[in-house]
Order: C-alpha cells, then structure tokens, then sequence
C-alpha cells in the first residue's frame, strides 16, 4: 500500500543566533527520511531541541525545507508555491502542546470550528454550525459549551477541542506534538482514548510527537528517535526499546520511569 | 527531632466575586519531618497549589485561610506580622513555580538574582555574597559555574533556568523547600536532573522538600513519603513505595492505572489498546456533595459513601487512608 506521507532527505537550516547568542547557521534536520502508512501512527521522540517541532512544522507547511521532499499521497508538497498551498494545508493539521496558547482564549467554542470551514470557504454560515455541533459530539464535547469562551474550558475539554479544530476540514493527516504532555494523568487516558477511536472510525493518520517514551510504544505501530536533527533510530517499539542500541534510544529508555517496565532489566511484575 | 513542617487542620476558601465561597483545602494535617522529601500528589483542582501558596501565605486577594495551624520550625506562620512573613519567605521556607521563565528577572546575570535574594535577607558585605553566590551557583552547576553565573536567563536551556529558581530558593538556607511542578515541560532527561538536584540538596544541606506534582511516576525513587489530595482532601498518605506499589484509596489506584505501562503486561507491548480512565468528570468544588467526593466515580463505592464523608486522615506515621473500606 502507497504511504500517506513520505518525507525523504529532509534539511533545515536556520540562519540566525546559535546558542549563547553568537550568530551562525542552526542545523535543525539533517536529511530526516521516514515514511507513515495510511491509518497507522509514527511516535517521533527525541530529547527538546532534537529537531521534533521543526519536522512538524515542515510537514505542516508552516516551515519551508532548506531542501528534500515531502510526498504527500506521491506528489512533493515540500516544491509548492504558497497558492497551491492553500489546498493542501487543510489535509495536514497540527495539535499543540498548550490548548490554551494556541486556542483564542475569547473565542467560543462554535467560532473556534466554524471559523476554519468559514475561510477555507468549504460551507455556508448554517452548514459550518451543523457541522461543528457533529465534531463536538464525535470529540466529547457536550453541545451546552459551544457558547462558552475556550478560555473558560477546563484543560481537557480545550484539548479535545483543540483536536475538533484539526479534524474540522477532514484531514488525512493528525500531528500531534506534545498533545497530551500538559495534561493530568486521567485527562491524558481519556484523550488517547479519543485518538484511538477516531484513528480507527475517520481512517486518521497521525504523527505522534512525544518525549514520553511509554505513550509513544503504547501509540506507535512505529517509532522513530531523534537526536540532534538525525532520525537514528526507527521500527517497531519491541525492536527499538527492548535492545537499544543506539546511545540517544538508551538514553531515552533510561529516563523512562521504573514501573513503566520499558527499561528491560529492570521489569516489574 | 523537630518537624521542619507541621499542618493541622488547614481550611483554605476562595471567595468569587458574587461573593459565594468555595473550599479549597478542607481539613488538611501532615507533619514534613527535617530532610524529608514528602511527595503531593495532585491532578487539576486537587488543591495542591493552593497549598503550597498558603504554606508561604501567598494566596491570591480572593483567597482565605479560614483556620488551622501552620508551624515553622515550631513557630506559627498564620499569626506572623506582614514583617515577620519578609523575613521568613526565602530564609526560612521558600517556593518554586513551574515556570522560571516567568519569575527570572530577563535582563539581569544569574549572579545577580541570586545575590538579590542574599541582600534582601543577610547582612553581609559584597565580598561575601558573592562568595556565597558563587558556592551556591557550584552546589547546581558544578561543572559550568562561572558561564552560568554570568549569563541571563533567555541564554539557558529551561532545565538549567529551573536550577536557577532552586539556587535563589536555598541560598540563604531555608528548612523547607516547596517545588510546585518542578519539572512541567522539561524533558525526561532533564526532569532527572532536576530530581537529582533535589537528593543532592536533602542530603548535603538536611533541606526537607515538598515536592508538589500531577505525575506519579516524578516521585519513583525520591519521595519518602506521598499524600494524595482529592477535592482539597487527603485521601491517602504514606510511604512513598506503599502507596504508589500498594495504594488503597480507589482514587489513587485508578489514577495510577490511566498511565501507560508494560509492566502489567509482562513486557507485551500492546497494540493501541485503550487505557482504563477514571469515569466522570474532577469534582466540582462549587457542588458539595453529602457523602465522599470521590463517590461517584469510585469503582468500590458502598451505600455509607453517599450519606457520609470518611474520616479526615490525622497526622502520623505509616499509611493511612480516609475512605470507609479502611475504617473510614
């Protein structure tokens, strides 16, 4: 089966401030190459500042590549000009970390998801509420809150609605960096519940960018490690975790707590 | 020995601005014994950040401390003069948050915020506090002291910046420290670091820590005890090992049970299965309800948990729990 996404000798390259302020040229990805197949999900991990933000910003054509190809469905988006942009924006969207930085704290929750349908020009004023009572239904919104400002909302019920924003112009493809990373404990069981059910009834592709190694092997149908702009290790999570070989994936399996029982010498029963 | 710390009977409201009142806290008590690292644990609306601020006295306008005890080193903070509190907070007992990038002064050098806080509670000369701030910036950057102590806040990675808080927080030599969140949005690696730091500080300065967070697994191999609060209340308190491997109160279980793990499979790493999640919603503080709070999502529940609250977990050693399967 075609991949939905192929990302092949991604670079990008900053120029600007290195560290400690000195001007120089950042080398964010250096030639990242993985591939997702349609309906499954690649955990991205890697330690801050390995290069997970600027690949999802790469995908979600927020950030141009200094060069490589991004093939969506075979055709390279990563060479488009910003008009035919406009298309293919819609079929890749972002979750954030921080519901509450990334959600207009005055909006309410109606003109939250009606908005996107309303520029995009995809529904009239009446459909694009219909449409946004559905989505809130689907992501566990009681329809009570769609008046309410999204700054009112608890930090779950952002997320979820976060979530029902992406999904608002049905795309193929779900980056989800540090979704979940904000959230209590018991939130977080229950937005992953979410994802997993809409994964399997909408056909959702994801990209699951995370530094909580137990989530990205409990998501994963694969994982990829970064380390410092290089994909340098990538397979199932029993490959990847169990035996690591590579000093970033061990170093990662290290940090994991004890009682998750990924690091394998130490399993707890 | 005495207590670093003793709470009892801590009530805490917030008052809206309808003038309704809410509780916050509801009858808190728990001993911090020197060097001990006591572990709150605590999701959303628990209460746990209002407690830490009410230990320093620091609650917001809208926030009263309805009654209750907090003793210091044996010394009463409820009655202390604004005067007195100065003196205390920073010297005596200090407090973290979790976001350096917001209580880090940006245009001025580490060394220089962390004298600010000698200067504002020790009378020494300007030889000597820099001395001291150049032995504390050692005591959490041993190997990168003077580029640290030279540089300003936005050149620091946002672990390093945390290391900082602590710096200005034990640099003049309090008992207690309150960490609340420590480690939000740092890297597992660096959360390490960072919790190293803190077993550094108990056993080289006999500092006790209450380490206040909504993720169980931070306290793994550092607590020496852990409280859970629900709804402003202690459901359980204890060893840090019972409670997070054998924990009782069916809040505590359920909650540890939402995180992702493979040890309860035998190593088997799963297929996307869902994670069992607690049912319902967190409570809402506004809606007191007769019997416990945790009633209505608890999995255990009996007929006596509609109708009553358990009894309040009292202060003391070994593991204790405030739900009416444990005598309640």
């Amino acid at each position: 089966m075609q991949p939905l996404i192929v990302v092949e000798n991604l670079v990008k390259r900053y120029n600007g401030r290195g560290p400690v302020g000195r001007p120089g040229v950042v080398h964010a990805l250096h030639r990242v190459t993985f591939s997702i197949a349609p309906g499954k999900t690649l955990a991205l991990v890697g330690e801050s500042g390995s290069g997970k933000t600027t690949t999802a910003l790469c995908l979600a054509c927020l950030e141009r590549p200094t060069s490589g190809r991004i093939l969506l469905e075979g055709r390279d988006i990563a060479a488009l000009q910003e008009k035919e942009l406009h298309a293919v924006r819609p079929q890749i969207q972002l979750v954030f970390q921080d519901p509450a930085t990334s959600l207009n704290p005055r909006f309410t929750v109606l003109e939250i998801l009606t908005e996107p349908l309303l520029f995009q020009r995809k529904a009239r004023r009446s459909e694009a509420a219909e449409l946004a009572y559905a989505l809130m239904e689907r992501v566990g919104l009681p329809a009570e809150i769609a008046r309410r400002r999204s700054g009112e909302l608890s930090g779950g019920q952002r997320q979820r609605l976060a979530i029902a924003r992406a999904l608002i112009l049905s795309p193929k493809l779900l980056i989800l960096d540090e979704a979940l990373s904000a959230l209590d404990c018991s939130v977080q069981a229950q937005i992953v519940n979410l994802l997993i059910d809409l994964q399997l009834s909408l056909g959702l592709t994801y990209l699951f960018i995370t530094h909580d190694l137990a989530m990205a092997a409990h998501l994963g149908d694969e994982i990829a490690v970064l380390d410092r702009g290089r994909i340098v290790d990538r397979g199932a999570p029993e490959m990847v975790l169990r035996k690591p070989e590579k000093e970033a994936t061990k170093l990662l399996v290290q940090s994991a707590p004890l009682s998750t029982g990924i690091q394998p010498l130490r399993r707890v029963s | 020995m005495q207590n670093a710390l003793e709470v009892r009977n801590l009530h805490v409201n917030y008052i809206s601005r309808a003038g309704t009142s809410v509780s916050a806290i509801t009858d808190v008590s728990f001993d911090l014994g020197p060097g001990e690292i006591l572990g709150v644990l605590g999701e959303s609306g628990s209460g746990k950040s209002t407690l830490a601020a009410s230990l320093l006295r620091l609650l917001p306008p809208n926030g009263r401390i309805r009654s209750g005890s907090v003793r210091l080193q044996g010394r009463e903070i409820l009655e202390a003069s604004p005067g007195e509190l100065e003196r205390i907070r920073g010297k005596q007992i200090s407090l973290t948050n979790q976001e350096p990038s917001l209580a880090l002064h940006p245009t001025m050098r580490v060394r220089d915020q962390v004298g600010e806080v000698l200067a504002a509670h020790e009378s020494l000369s300007r030889g000597a506090r820099r001395e001291r701030t150049r032995r504390v910036l050692a005591a959490l950057f041993p190997f990168e002291t003077e580029r640290i102590s030279s540089s300003y806040p936005h050149e620091l990675s946002g672990g390093q910046r945390q290391r900082v808080l602590i710096a200005q927080a034990i640099a003049c030599g309090p008992s207690v420290l309150v960490a609340d969140e420590p480690t939000a949005s740092l890297d597992p690696s660096t959360q390490r670091e960072i919790l190293s730091t803190f077993l550094n500080l108990r056993w080289k300065l006999g500092l006790a820590i209450l380490l206040i967070t909504h993720n169980p697994f931070l306290l793994e191999g550092l607590a020496d005890r852990v409280l859970v609060l629900y709804a402003g209340r202690i459901a359980e308190i204890g060893p840090a090992e019972s409670v997070l491997s054998k924990s009782k109160h069916p809040y505590t279980q359920a909650l540890l049970r939402c995180a992702p793990s493979f040890a309860r499979r035998d190593g088997e790493f799963p297929r996307k299965s869902k994670l069992p999640v607690i049912p319902g919603d967190s409570p809402d503080l506004a809606a007191v309800p007769e019997g416990c709070w945790f009633e209505p999502r608890c999995a255990d529940r009996w007929e006596i948990c509609r109708k009553r609250e358990p009894a309040t977990v009292p202060p003391g050693a070994g593991h204790l729990i405030s739900c009416f399967k444990f005598g309640g």
